[in-house]
């Protein structure tokens, strides 16, 4: 047997496109709040278009997995790899998803004030992409520890969602001219609460790869 | 790894050609109506350690080793026994389809003539079932008087199983039983294997991986000469222990 060097350098380029593809859902996400904070309908209308480059990448990377499957026979921790790429690439194309589902309830939301203070939105964006962030890493370097360490902050992410979502409540129940809005805005706060319970995926996924056990390492709230 | 009935239980078993050692202590069970992989690349003794349980090594000038071999509890190297009676036990297919230049009946009644059959009625029953076993029954059952020579390599390759299962052997040792068949007769060769369990313990090795993933329960590892990992198939494929393991089925060396 001859060492698989094409295939190797194949899975390696793989797992970069991985990471590039998680870069772009992270970027999405940081985007998309700031659009909404801002009230930059461009930028959202922006996000929407550009989440087809996001589920363009997936599709690309799926049939590569697919193809390296059939025509390598890949076993042990590449195979582990490959089944982990199939799986993780699933949630980052979410993870786009909910960055572009915050773009439309921007738009939804158009040319009106927010109704509150979005403090509450940036912390959990900024919590989420810095799970994801340090999940990507904790993937190429095969670091179980840390991404174990990522599934326990999904609880940081939960928090900050429930008080997000009871403090827009209240701000309904007051004033009920703002339902609408009000409720857009939960939307927006799950969305990033969704980002979170994906980036654990992607870190239970991780652990998959170097211990050969799956496992459910966080249970989201919600 | 969840133990059933041992059929071999090898102990510290070396072996060496002249003064070269290719066996370094290999301790291994094989369990009963299992099959057991045996991989590891070129000279790393997996044949050898193979040709051990049935004592083919005998026939190979300066073979000797040390380590115990016991077949169901019987030392199978101890003085008393009767090589020949090891090989009725425990079976073998070779490479190479190596047909005897006889009919398809005679080929498989070889072995029991061999051993005093005389009987014409034993004999066809015998040789109906075995061929039927190797599932080759269909194909031949009419042409029983051909030539075996004649058949097509993977047939001459399941009448090579047929003429092991007639003599009622306890273990078939397969060696690289398909390479030199095509994708068609190997997957009934393999079919074949995966049958042959229900009555026989099986030990194969071979060089396809994916062949020992696919059709056996047990695989071992070898490497110059030692048993680097022994355990369930399906873990030594997706989660092996050892590095050496892991780096040889994914092909980071060979």
């Amino acid at each position: 047997m001859v060492v698989r060097a094409s295939y190797h350098k194949e899975l390696n380029t793989l797992e970069d496109d991985v990471v590039r593809m998680g870069k772009m859902a992270g970027d999405a996400v940081k985007a998309s709040v700031i659009a909404l904070q801002e009230r930059d309908l461009t930028t959202s209308k922006k996000i929407i278009k550009d989440d087809k480059k996001i589920n363009t990448l997936r599709y690309d990377i799926e049939e590569r997995c697919l193809l390296l499957i059939a025509t390598q026979q890949p076993m042990a921790r590449d195979l582990r790899t490959i089944a982990a790429l199939l799986s993780i690439i699933t949630d980052l194309e979410r993870i786009g998803d909910h960055a572009e589902g915050n773009a439309r309830i921007s738009l939804l939301i158009g040319d009106k004030p927010l109704i509150k203070q979005t403090v509450g939105l940036s912390k959990m964006a900024a919590q989420g992409i810095s799970m994801l962030e340090r999940c990507l890493v904790a993937f190429k370097e095969r670091d179980k520890e840390t991404a174990k360490i990522i599934c326990d902050e999904d609880d940081i992410v939960d928090d900050l969602y429930d008080k997000d979502y009871r403090e827009i409540l209240d701000i309904m129940i007051n004033d009920t001219s703002l339902i609408q809005e009000g409720t857009y805005m939960t939307w927006a706060g799950h969305n990033l609460e969704r980002v979170a319970d994906r980036v654990t995926n992607i870190a239970e996924r991780v652990v998959f790869m170097v211990t050969g056990k799956m496992e459910e390492l966080n249970v989201s709230k919600y | 790894m969840v133990e059933n009935k041992t059929v071999f239980n090898i102990e510290e078993l070396k072996a060496w050609y002249g003064t070269k050692q290719v066996l370094k202590g290999i301790s291994l069970k094989v369990q009963a109506n299992k099959v057991t992989a045996l991989i590891g690349p070129s000279g790393c003794g997996k044949s050898t350690f193979l040709r051990c349980l049935n004592r083919m090594n005998d026939f190979i000038r300066d073979f000797r080793h040390e380590g115990s071999i016991l077949l169901n509890d019987q030392d199978l190297y101890s003085s008393d026994i009767d090589p020949m009676d090891i090989r009725r036990q425990v079976g073998m297919v070779f490479q190479r389809p190596n047909p005897f230049p006889k009919s398809i009946f005679d080929n498989i009644a070889y072995g029991l003539r061999i051993y005093g059959e005389k009987n014409k009625t034993v004999l066809a029953g015998i040789v109906e079932e075995s061929l039927k076993k190797a599932a080759l029954w269909k194909e031949v059952k009419d042409n029983l008087k051909q030539n075996a020579l004649t058949l097509s390599g993977g047939q001459q390759q399941r009448l090579c199983i047929a003429r092991a299962i007639a003599i009622n052997p306890e273990v078939i040792l397969f060696d690289e039983p398909c390479s030199s068949l095509d994708p068609i007769a190997t997957t009934k060769i393999e079919e074949l294997i995966e049958e042959l369990k229900d009555d026989y313990s099986v030990v194969i090795v071979t060089h396809n991986m994916q062949q020992a993933a696919r059709c056996s329960d047990y695989t071992g590892f070898f490497m110059l000469g030692d048993l680097i990992e022994f355990d369930d198939t399906k873990k030594i494929f997706t989660t092996p222990s050892n590095k050496l393991t892991e780096d040889y089925i994914t092909g980071r060396f060979g």
